[in-house]
């Protein structure tokens, strides 16, 4: 895909997360916006996957481990074509396959059940090493928030992964800078993010985590490290896409009512509107 | 029982392990710096590239052992009860349990019969624990022979097991060769009309030595063997209270939320009779050598026998 489909795709994904979150009146629409780039890159572009075959046996591995931001997981794999988009709606509701929190039993094309957070990584980081194993040609991707590294399991399973030189392995973080309480540098700071990583023998990429060619150039340069794991910094805006979320601590956990679900969908139709003038340059 | 052969069960999960590695090429063990102690190290010596130490670091072992088995591989996670049921509960319960992973979990340093180590290290807790998980299959094998038999019953058990291993050496029971391992299943280890006495793991043996003396004083007790707590054997267990009317549990463990109070579940639903609910009577352990531990908390022959009697009473 090219930058501008990308951009489209994830204008696409986002309608899907404010829909959801809307129906569901639950859930995490703040978190989900700002990867909602991320999430298009990986399922578009960048992990060997199959929506027809989600249990493909070399398929790319994803591991959500800031599992509340699901909505933006869900959307990425509906628009993706591994179950309706219009299931969506059906978002945490009783007997819904799409559960609050990613399960794998129930759910097409999610690898691994998450939702407590700083135990996605460790099990992104069995799978890597379960992978290197039997020299099987399998990459694995995790997602973590910016306050889920305040988790001590974050960093037993980034020195394992360290130690292990896990170059299959990519770890995101997804730096928005906000958290429930506040903003991460205030609650209890896990900055420098990066050094750290750095600290845990992990390759490190800053990057904007809303420019596509920083986004790709970021998994190539990924893909092209051996010998250590690669942790992507990806510094994002909260509530990305939707006026009145960006910035703003208030939507990391809150469902848009009736009204503000409409004005969301107008901003969200609006930078459709713009991406469709726009020519691929 | 002294000119019994005795072997730590921990030995026969070690030695387990490295019998099941030759037949099953996906099995890896995981330990958190402590193959030496949970007798893995025999594991790592014969199948090193199949030996994953994770440091100490329970959690993410816990975790790593998840992603293993959604790759296909039979992780054996291993380390103390305090660590891989208590301080690593809530990976289990959502990393394991909640995806229902193909993860066995090798407990090895439960209970009181640690010893010297003291209170810290004495899990109590864990059959309680573990078997609030749904899903979860738990065990705490009576000695060697059930020992290395629940391992290999666990490999081939597709879904996640907890199985609960001694520190201390204690007497093989099971030698014969009529002797069959069924998860789910207990056994009558002696037959008695007068009180069942349901136990597991050590407490077995120590069941036995105190229907011997209660014999002596006229009184015939069935022990009956549940290597298995979840899924507990309710049919055995029940026939048993029909013929005898009052059952006594036994285990190197809380008296909340393990065995006994399994057994008083099955029991007050199906056939209520009364229930003394024998082991650590809700407080901590202390420092000592096992076997005076074991003596002092009365899950020695003779502690049961002596609360078998006031039971009766």
């Amino acid at each position: 895909m090219n930058n501008l489909e990308l951009k489209k795709t994830a204008n696409e994904v986002r309608k899907g997360i404010v829909t959801a979150v809307h129906s569901a009146k639950a859930g995490h629409p703040g978190g989900s916006l700002s990867a909602a780039d991320i999430y298009t890159y990986l399922y578009f572009e960048e992990m060997n996957i199959d929506p027809k075959n989600p249990k493909m046996e070399e398929r790319d591995r994803f591991v959500l481990s800031k599992g509340h931001t699901a909505p933006g997981l869900y959307s990425a794999l509906a628009n993706r074509g591994f179950f309706p988009v219009e299931d969506l709606k059906t978002l945490r509701k009783l007997g819904s396959y799409l559960q609050g929190h990613p399960s794998m039993q129930y759910i097409p094309g999610v690898d691994m059940s998450s939702g407590s957070l700083g135990q996605g990584i460790s099990a992104a980081v069995g799978m890597a090493l379960g992978a290197k194993m039997d020299n099987r040609d399998v990459r694995v991707y995790t997602l973590l928030g910016d306050g889920e590294i305040e988790e001590g399991q974050v960093w037993e399973a980034s020195m394992f992964a360290g130690h292990r030189k896990l170059d299959n392995l990519v770890v995101i973080v997804d730096n928005n800078g906000l958290q429930i309480d506040g903003p991460v540098s205030e609650v209890c700071s896990p900055y420098p993010i990066d050094k750290k990583f750095e600290a845990f023998n992990f390759h490190v990429i800053n990057v904007d985590a809303h420019d596509f060619d920083a986004i790709r150039a970021a998994f190539k340069e990924a893909r092209e490290t051996k010998g250590m794991p690669t942790a992507i910094i990806a510094h994002s805006l909260k509530g990305k896409g939707v006026s009145f979320m960006e910035g703003s601590v208030a939507w990391h956990g809150t469902a848009p009512n009736d009204e503000q679900y409409a004005v969301a969908m107008a901003d969200l139709e609006k930078i459709g509107e713009e991406l469709d003038k726009e020519v691929e340059a | 029982m002294a000119d019994v052969k005795k072997i730590a069960t921990r030995e026969s999960y070690g030695n387990a392990l490295v019998e099941l590695g030759a037949e099953y090429p996906n099995l890896v063990v995981l330990d958190a710096d402590l193959a030496a102690a949970t007798k893995t190290g025999v594991f790592k010596k014969a199948y090193p590239e199949r030996h994953i130490d994770c440091g100490i670091a329970e959690c993410n072992m816990t975790g790593i052992a998840a992603g293993l088995a959604t790759m296909g591989k039979i992780p054996f996670v291993s380390s103390f009860a305090m660590f891989a049921a208590g301080r690593a509960f809530e990976q289990v319960r959502n990393s394991i349990g909640y995806p229902h992973l193909n993860v066995k979990i090798g407990a090895t340093h439960a209970g009181i019969t640690v010893g010297e180590d003291g209170a810290s290290h004495q899990c109590n807790e864990d059959i309680a624990l573990m078997r609030t998980i749904p899903g979860m299959v738990v065990m705490c094998p009576a000695d060697d022979v059930e020992a290395k038999a629940a391992v290999r019953a666990a490999v081939e058990h597709e879904g996640p097991v907890y199985i609960r291993f001694g520190r201390a050496a204690c007497p093989v029971i099971n030698d014969n060769p009529e002797y069959k391992f069924e998860i789910g299943k207990g056994t009558v280890v002696r037959e008695g009309s007068d009180v069942t006495i349901v136990a597991t793991g050590i407490c077995v043996g120590s069941a036995l030595e105190a229907a011997e003396m209660l014999a002596a004083e006229g009184i015939s007790a069935e022990v009956i063997n549940i290597c298995t707590i979840k899924p507990l054997d309710e049919e055995i267990i029940i026939n048993s209270a029909k013929k005898t009317g009052k059952v006594v549990t036994a285990e190197e463990h809380s008296v909340i939320g393990g065995l006994g109070s399994a057994v008083c579940d099955a029991l007050s639903a199906s056939y209520p009779v009364p229930v003394k609910k024998i082991g650590m009577q809700d407080v901590f352990g202390e420092s000592g050598s096992a076997a005076a531990l074991v003596e002092k908390y009365k899950l020695d022959g003779k502690g049961i026998c002596e609360q078998v009697k006031d039971f009766l009473k």
